[in-house]
């Protein structure tokens, strides 16, 4: 009886703080103290249907291109012997912490960045960097660049992560001896079965690109700016009504995201019909199979150039103590940056390997007992789609729309600012990711292991404790690494559940950014992306060296 | 003003007001912040204000046994909010925040909202050195009375820099840089209203190109405010069609635009600390060729403030550390470019002579204006214009049409 | 309940729904040793009908009537105190586990020694012909090596009785009547009742007891 209210408890964790939160912040807007006006306030603002539009074409965009890519690459490549290459190119590139992706990307392509002082003065004839409006352009253009370079690594590891549960080879095998060129023959056998399990992820991406701060204040546009930039602005207006039209905000952004999902729902049931009328026809599509791999190559050629670029160039600029246009590498080097961060780094290390370690672990173990639980229990269906909005909220709406009011909340309840806070605060955003890594290939387990360990006389938690969890492996481990990356990346959350009592390096990074000193920006871009390639490592390493001698083990069987 | 007719005013606002930290006796404050741990938010933006907040944080610890963590923001209202937060949950004692590096708009409304630790500023020691004759802004924030709730620790003025191998002779006047930025398209911006140094850019526009500069001085709400600031928007719709990007971008923070200069994007910026170019010259961010200089009318000058939250846990620790920003070693050494170039709040002439030393020995840098070039600072306006021209200014230029 | 136990397993009108459809319903005896061919085309429910046996079935249907074995309503017990014995189709070795810890797996947690547990894995080895196979990966094992070894597993449960879930039908024509007639004879050797669910009529006539066919 206990054990069903485990994914009530879970999405009670989830949802809870969300909804206190923005009703928290939300109560004072309603005109519980007087002011109505905080709609009338948002309605008023003559930016609203430009920032709304941005916000909905750049999370479509993004996404649709986002996944165009990640199939791109997957049906040009996966199975085939570059494919490890591939993977090998792209995983380490989730490390890389949204912020520094977008500022490396930023200085990659401005007018002033690095591709135009390699090519400067000798093939553009320029001292100076020419006045064009690449970056933060109105039509968030870069923007989408940013996210779409971010999130294919997102989405490629999840479909490999579910990929061996749609049986691709055997699907390729079938698919060549009728015919069907390699490419062609993948989008039709096995993309199908593969998107729907990593349907919730592109929902995240979709929530995400629509809700991001640090990336659209870096890349998109200012005139006006996406509507989650400026729900912050309004958040940290010093005049404190702001906050108020801040909330009304954080509800118009809500139902933005609703209905983009809602959009982007529509146009799956399109793509499901064009795609089965395009396999019905029969179309072996071998000129187009080589034009796709050659294409699966140029995505993978621009999503690792842009961050692995843009990385290396953030990393040129933690040793650089003078660097001017149009000038190819630094004028002048130093260790300067490095050696006055030193101490900074190594106490902020610790502390955010706690909390992040932390918040991972209790995530998969929450996530565990809830998947467990709705295979033991399944919830009524028709519960089930309020459910998993209710627990993609965190995901869905901007931080800072109910971080005020859940802090509030906190107090209220006399729940000190500290550590412990902060891990709970960072729970509600880790447990999301770490649910939608996980659920997928944790459903596709081959439930006949368990069927025939029943009968051979072992219980649930033996079945669990030897079979489930040893076998799925990989996944828990991923999906920890996953966890790792989120809480590391956490700012808010972190500033204003720990009252500031609580830094991270992220805390540290943000702060400095605002600065705007690429110098020690690319200090922290390096350590942050350290350590989150350290948990991605494990996370791969760990299953390979402990079944090292089981065949049946690796993956793609 | 003699110092001992400050300790006298101290002494009577002592003698009328009773909490505990306020209590005259300095020791006691001294010995009660002796092992506090006070949590300053503080904008962490910069690696020189933060190696700065951490020698001071040395300093208290060793004389005073305080123990100082900088909380770096990105943004100031992050604290306001945390105090806004701890008061809307009653928790009036124990509060998250110890010290808030504050000042204009913020200050405003934490004052107004009875945020803030009342009248304690005049109680410290070191406030008998403050030029509180010579630079009004120590005691007037933004036209906003400071009432002893925040404490002044640097000096700030608006001054213009340049790359004086690029640009040899700059605008000297707001009608000048108009006709520049027309003659030289896309070589100026500035930092985006609501950014704090944005909005100060509009004011310091405004004040030249209005009829009648005084009316400033009223709350915006006050006087005819379309007919006062129609030069202003004038002066911007001619201009921002040769801004760089054309105005339709624009750097969302002013230290965004040292690396704008570096790239060698812009040549010409504005900035709210005379020091900022040499210190960045001195760090190597900008080249040695870049210069400052200040407007032939003058430019807005305002102070920097540190307060303390009403509900702060370290009050008394607060107070040292406020105390220490004052001495004559910890204003020399912001003032020195190599450390931050901020302004000090002193008064020379109130200093010993070897402390006044410590300021004689300074080479404010090569691209430092001396006291005499940096001229008188105007007052800035009542803190409802920022509010104001901002939001004017995002209605006309902040969404596209 | 008659003093003379009821040995061997007994379905007492066993039918899955699903909702307020029934899917599969079955009325059958099985003496011990014996031998019963369930048949049917595909989609019938044979295997539901299986899952309803061993306690296993998907949460979405439900079972009504009886399954009593060895005289015991076993109806209602949890799936690994049933003791029935289960084969599929695929071998289903857990990949992570060698051969040896396969079949030590199948083995009761009530024989602790640890000398005497391996000393019953490779006697099981032994029976089948692959000796010395226990500290190998499953992965590197034939098609016929791995299904003698899951019926290996198996019968190391000590099960009362054995279900197969078309568990010849991934073998070729004489491996198939290889494993078949190993089975069968380790089956009959102790005693088990059997229920097997099969498309194959060979398979049906190599039991040689009673056929249903279903659908």
């Amino acid at each position: 009886m206990t054990r069903r209210l485990i994914p009530i408890l879970v999405l009670g964790l989830l949802a809870g703080p969300v909804l206190a939160g923005v009703l928290g912040t939300l109560l004072p807007a309603l005109g519980v103290t007087g002011q109505p006006g905080a709609f009338t306030a948002l309605l008023n603002w003559p930016g609203l249907p430009r920032a709304a539009g941005l916000s909905l074409g750049t999370g479509l965009a993004a996404t649709a291109l986002s996944l165009a890519l990640t199939a791109l690459i997957l049906a040009g490549w996966s199975g085939r012997r570059g494919f490890g290459v591939i993977e090998r190119l792209i995983s380490p590139l989730l490390s890389v912490p949204h912020a520094a992706a977008a500022l490396g990307l930023a200085f990659l392509i401005a007018p002033s960045g690095w591709i135009m002082r390699l090519l400067s003065p000798w093939a553009t004839g320029l001292d100076t960097p020419p006045n064009w409006l690449i970056l933060n352009d109105p039509y968030g253009l870069a923007l989408t660049l940013g996210l779409v370079v971010k999130e294919v690594p997102f989405l490629l590891l999840m479909s490999i992560a579910a990929l061996p549960q749609t049986q691709p080879r055997r699907s390729a095998l079938v698919a060549a001896t009728l015919g069907y060129g390699a490419a062609t023959g993948w989008l039709k056998t096995v993309w199908p079965r593969l998107y729907p399990q990593i349907r919730l992820p592109v929902y995240a991406v979709l929530a995400y690109g629509m809700s991001t701060v640090d990336m659209a204040i870096i890349l998109g546009p200012s005139t006006p700016p996406t509507l989650a930039v400026e729900v912050v602005r309004w958040m940290n207006a010093p005049d404190l009504s702001g906050r108020n039209v801040a909330a009304a905000g954080a509800v118009a952004q809500l139902l933005l995201v609703l209905l983009a999902l809602a959009l982007w729902r529509l146009a799956e049931m399109l793509g499901a019909r064009l795609m089965a009328s395009w396999t019905a026809s029969g179309t072996r599509g071998h000129r187009a199979s080589r034009v796709i791999s050659l294409a699966g190559l140029g995505a993978t050629g621009l999503v690792a150039g842009a961050i692995g670029l843009g990385l290396l160039v953030l990393g040129l600029w933690s040793v650089t103590r003078r660097w001017h246009f149009p000038d190819a590498l630094p004028a002048e080097w130093s260790l300067r940056s490095w050696h006055s961060q030193t101490s900074t780094i190594a106490g902020l290390t610790s502390q955010t390997m706690l909390i992040a370690a932390v918040s991972a672990t209790l995530a998969v173990i929450l996530v565990l007992a809830s998947l467990e639980t709705h295979r033991t229990h399944p919830p009524n269906p028709r519960l089930r789609p309020f459910a998993r909005l209710l627990s993609y909220l965190p995901l869905i709406i901007p931080q800072v729309a109910f971080l005020p009011g859940l802090q509030w909340g906190m107090l209220q309840a006399g729940l000190s600012t500290g550590t412990l806070a902060v891990i709970a605060a960072h729970l509600v955003f880790v447990v999301p990711y770490v649910y939608l890594s996980l659920s997928a290939p944790y459903h596709a387990w081959d439930s006949r292991h368990a069927c025939v360990a029943a009968s051979l006389g072992a219980s649930d938690r033996r079945i669990f404790w030897r079979l489930r969890l040893p076998m799925l492996l990989a996944p828990v481990l991923t999906a920890a690494a996953v966890g790792l990356a989120v809480s590391v990346g956490q700012y808010l959350p972190t500033l204003v559940i720990g009252g500031g009592r609580v830094q991270t390096l992220t805390t540290e990074a943000v702060a400095l950014a605002s600065g705007g000193d690429r110098r020690v920006i690319g200090v922290f871009a390096l350590v942050q992306t350290g350590l989150v390639a350290l948990g991605f490592a494990l996370a791969i390493a760990a299953p390979r060296l402990l079944w090292l001698n089981r065949a049946g083990m690796r993956h793609g069987q | 003003m003699k110092p001992l007719h400050v300790l006298a005013v101290a002494a009577a606002i002592l003698g009328t007001s009773g909490t505990s930290a306020q209590s005259g006796d300095w020791t006691k404050v001294e010995s009660a912040a002796r092992g506090q741990t006070v949590y300053w938010h503080a904008w962490g933006g910069a690696t020189t204000t933060n190696d700065f907040i951490r020698w001071v944080g040395d300093q208290v610890a060793a004389s005073h046994g305080v123990t100082l963590e900088h909380v770096k923001l990105s943004d100031t209202a992050d604290a306001v909010g945390r105090v806004v937060a701890e008061k809307a949950a009653g928790k009036d004692t124990g509060g998250a925040v110890d010290l808030i590096w504050i000042n204009g708009a913020n200050f405003a409304a934490m004052k107004e909202a009875g945020l803030l630790y009342p009248s304690w500023v005049e109680t410290l020691p070191n406030w008998q050195y403050v030029d509180v004759a010579g630079k009004p802004a120590v005691t007037s924030d933004f036209t906003v009375p400071t009432d002893g709730q925040e404490s002044p620790w640097a000096m700030a003025q608006v001054v213009f820099y340049y790359d004086s191998a690029r640009l040899p002779e700059p605008p000297t006047s707001i009608a000048a840089l108009g006709d520049w930025a027309a003659a030289n398209p896309g070589r100026f911006t500035y930092p985006q209203p609501p950014d704090f140094l944005g909005t100060t850019f509009l004011k310091q526009a405004l004040i030249e190109l209005t009829a009648d500069a005084t009316l400033l001085q009223q709350p915006a709400d006050a006087v005819d405010y379309d007919a006062v600031t129609a030069p202003l928007w004038n002066w911007l719709d001619r201009a921002h069609p040769h801004l760089w990007r054309a105005g339709r971008a624009f750097p969302q923070t002013g230290p965004r635009q040292l690396q704008m200069m570096a790239d060698g994007e812009i040549d010409l910026a504005i900035s709210f600390s005379p020091g900022e170019a040499s210190a960045a010259i001195a760090n190597g961010q900008l080249p040695d060729t870049v210069r400052t200089f200040v407007l032939e009318g003058g430019t807005i000058g305002n102070a920097s403030f540190v307060a303390i939250p009403y509900n702060a846990s370290a009050p008394e620790g607060a107070m040292v550390l406020a105390n220490f920003l004052l001495s004559p070693e910890a204003q020399s050494r912001a003032q020195d470019p190599e450390i931050l170039g901020y302004g000090t709040v002193l008064d020379m002439d109130a200093l010993a002579p070897a402390d006044r030393a410590l300021f004689d020995a300074l080479d404010l840098g090569i691209a430092t204006l001396s006291p005499a070039e940096l001229g008188a600072a105007l007052p800035e306006p009542d803190p409802s214009w920022a509010t104001a021209l901002a939001d004017s200014w995002t209605e006309r230029y902040g969404v596209a049409r | 309940m008659d003093n003379e136990m009821t040995k061997g397993l007994q379905l007492n009108t066993l039918a899955v729904w699903h909702g307020t459809r029934q899917v599969a319903s079955l009325d059958a005896r099985i003496e011990p040793g014996q031998i019963l061919s369930l048949m049917g085309p595909s989609g019938v429910g044979k295997s539901s009908l299986l899952a309803a046996i061993t306690g296993t079935l998907d949460p979405a249907l439900r079972c009504t009537g009886a399954v009593l074995l060895d005289g015991a309503d076993i109806t209602n017990t949890p799936a690994h105190l049933r003791r029935t014995g289960l084969l599929f189709q695929d071998d289903l070795l857990f990949p992570h586990m060698s051969v040896g810890a396969n079949l030590a797996f199948g083995l009761p947690a009530t024989l602790r020694s640890r000398l005497s547990r391996r000393e019953r894995v490779d006697a099981a080895l032994d029976e089948v012909g692959l000796s010395g196979f226990a500290p190998r990966d499953p992965a590197t094992l034939s098609g016929g090596q791995r299904a003698r070894v899951a019926l290996m597993r198996v019968l190391l449960s000590e099960p009362r009785a054995l279900l197969l879930d078309e568990a010849f039908g991934r073998l070729d024509a004489t491996l198939r009547a290889q494993v078949r007639d190993l089975v069968f004879a380790r089956a009959r050797a102790r005693n088990l009742p059997v229920l097997m669910v099969t498309h194959d009529a060979e398979d049906a006539q190599a039991a040689g007891g009673q056929v249903i066919t279903l659908g």
